[in-house]
């Protein structure tokens, strides 16, 4: 199977790889995925005091596409508020990177760790969690 | 040096220059139906059949009469399975495998289950190795049939054959063997193995794909298999249709020169194997799967851990190798070989199997080497669990997310 060059880019140039403190009340942490599955991602998101997404950060454990889907996630995320970012849908992952039917679920998972990132900001901040996505597993 | 590299010689390999060479001419003007008994056309595809036939049985130690030939070594693990299960029926209809087996023989076993076939699978140890004792125990009167494949296609560990067809012959039992990732590469006597039937390819040594054989023995006992695919009769009316004249004169001349060069070659395979597999075990959290003392000369399959399979082969592009990796396969399970020795499925996921082979040469191993442990620490630099690792995290102990 063959990748897509979008997916090439983002997998020789990752962007925005590292780790953001995971204990700071700014920053919301989303792992998921599992070892046994052959996919995890962890995708941090820094937010200011407006909601805003001031950094975004990753890691991922997984296939070209997976660490490409993160990637790109972590681009979308930089300058969205917390609302905004979660319109992300996985489809349009899957539409910018050109995605195969087999790699759907890669990423579906980048648009978990995405709600679950903010998810654990809002928690932090007093805030209700929204609804994680169950439709897709 | 020419890139990419290829260390898949497992999937298959390329077609050595000399057994093109032999080919050429049955594909042109000795291009004669080998069951033309009438005419000259006839008599010379039939003499480059018979000479195969020939070469054949020298390597794996046969007389002529034994090999039939087939399109390749499914096929004819399909014919040995299901010619005997049809021709022993009324004597029993017990077969027993092994977990690890080729899917040619795993499937056509799944479907005998639903004719009627009662069938173990054996497990296999840790090592890769089924335990003689279990196989001792699954035997029953009704047993006709025991088939553990020769060398692992994933991990090349080597069975203990021998041992195998003892237990089998002393039940009463025909016993065959998937010999495709072992003819050729290391020394196979179908005499002093104790094989009744063996299934093996041309194109994995070195000969073109499309051929196979099964070797079906004739004295001591004499078996007989049904025919699966019925017709003009050929092959002693046990695989019907048209020789394939020019594959057949590849595979004899492909076994000949495995024949020639095989103690050599094993040797020089087994030291850059072995070069390759020292320098990466050098990297932390590296590991050799399979047992390392009965093995093939040729396979190298280690898991990198922390880091998954399919991703680590893309950062390899310059190398084709092979994963047990979910992801590069349909089904998104990782492979029920490397399940079957116990590993977990991470470290399933996160294997890479190289198959070095005659073209292989040391400049590549290295290459290959420099290569491997770059993307390795690239992607570990990427892994969010190396980095719990060496924080010191128990990633047993986390809750993962199921998705």
């Amino acid at each position: 199977m063959a990748y897509s060059e979008k997916v090439i880019e983002h997998y020789t140039n990752p962007r925005n790889v590292g780790t953001l403190n995971k204990d700071s009340k700014s920053v919301g942490t989303g792992l998921v995925g599992a070892p046994e599955c052959g996919d995890v991602m962890r995708l941090q998101i820094e937010v200011d005091e407006n909601n805003m997404i001031t950094d975004a950060k990753f890691k991922t454990f997984g296939c070209g596409s997976a660490i490409a889907s993160s990637s790109l996630a972590t681009e979308w995320l930089k300058g969205k508020s917390i609302d905004e970012a979660l319109t992300i849908d996985n489809m349009d992952i899957v539409e910018e990177l050109a995605l195969p039917p087999v790699k759907i679920h890669c990423s579906v998972l980048a648009e978990d760790a995405i709600k679950s990132a903010i998810n654990d900001y809002r928690v932090k901040n007093g805030m209700a969690p929204i609804e994680m996505p169950k439709s897709h597993h | 040096m020419e890139l990419p590299i290829y260390l898949d010689n497992n999937a298959t390999t390329p077609l050595d220059p000399r057994v093109l060479e032999a080919m050429l001419p049955y594909f042109t003007n000795k291009f004669g139906n080998a069951a033309s008994r009438n005419h000259a056309f006839g008599w010379v595809a039939e003499e480059g059949v018979d000479y195969a036939r020939e070469q054949v049985a020298k390597l794996i130690g046969c007389t002529e009469k034994e090999v039939i030939f087939t399109s390749g070594a499914t096929e004819a693990d399909n014919l040995g399975i299901k010619g005997v299960f049809e021709m022993y029926q009324e004597k029993g209809n017990h077969i027993i495998t092994a977990t690890t087996e080729h899917k040619a023989v795993l499937d056509t076993c799944k479907h005998l289950e639903k004719l009627g076939a009662k069938v173990t699978y054996l497990k296999v140890k840790e090592d890769g190795l089924i335990d003689l004792q279990e196989l001792e125990a699954a035997m029953t009167e009704q047993t006709i049939l025991v088939t553990i494949m020769y060398g692992n296609n994933e991990i090349g560990v080597i069975q203990p054959v021998k041992e195998i067809a003892a237990i089998a012959h002393k039940f009463g039992a025909l016993f065959m063997t998937d010999a495709t990732q072992a003819v050729g590469k290391i020394p196979v006597d179908v005499n002093a193995d104790g094989i009744d039937l063996m299934a093996f390819s041309a194109h994995k040594m070195y000969g073109p794909k499309g051929v196979g054989v099964l070797y079906v023995r004739r004295k001591n006992p004499r078996v007989k298999v049904t025919a699966q695919i019925d017709g003009g009769g050929h092959e002693r009316g046990m695989r019907s249709g048209t020789l394939n004249v020019p594959g057949i004169v590849g595979l004899g001349k492909a076994c000949e020169l495995c024949r020639l060069e095989m103690d050599e070659e094993a040797k020089r395979l087994s030291a850059l194997r072995d070069k390759l597999e020292n320098a990466l075990t050098e990297l932390e959290e590296s590991y050799v799967n399979g047992n390392t003392q009965h093995r093939l000369p040729h396979v190298a399959n280690i898991s990198f851990k922390y880091v998954e399979g399919e991703g680590l082969m893309m950062a390899m592009k310059d190398l084709a190798v092979s994963s047990g990796s979910a992801c590069t396969s349909a089904s998104l399970e990782p492979s029920y070989v490397l399940k079957s020795l116990g590993l977990s499925d991470d470290l399933a996921h996160s294997s890479i199997r190289y198959g070095l082979g005659r073209f292989t040469t040391e400049e590549e191993i290295d290459y290959a080497i420099e290569n491997t442990k770059k993307a390795v620490n690239h992607l570990r630099d990427l892994s969010p669990l190396w980095e719990m690792f060496k924080e010191g995290i128990d990633l047993s102990k986390i809750e993962w997310a199921e998705h």
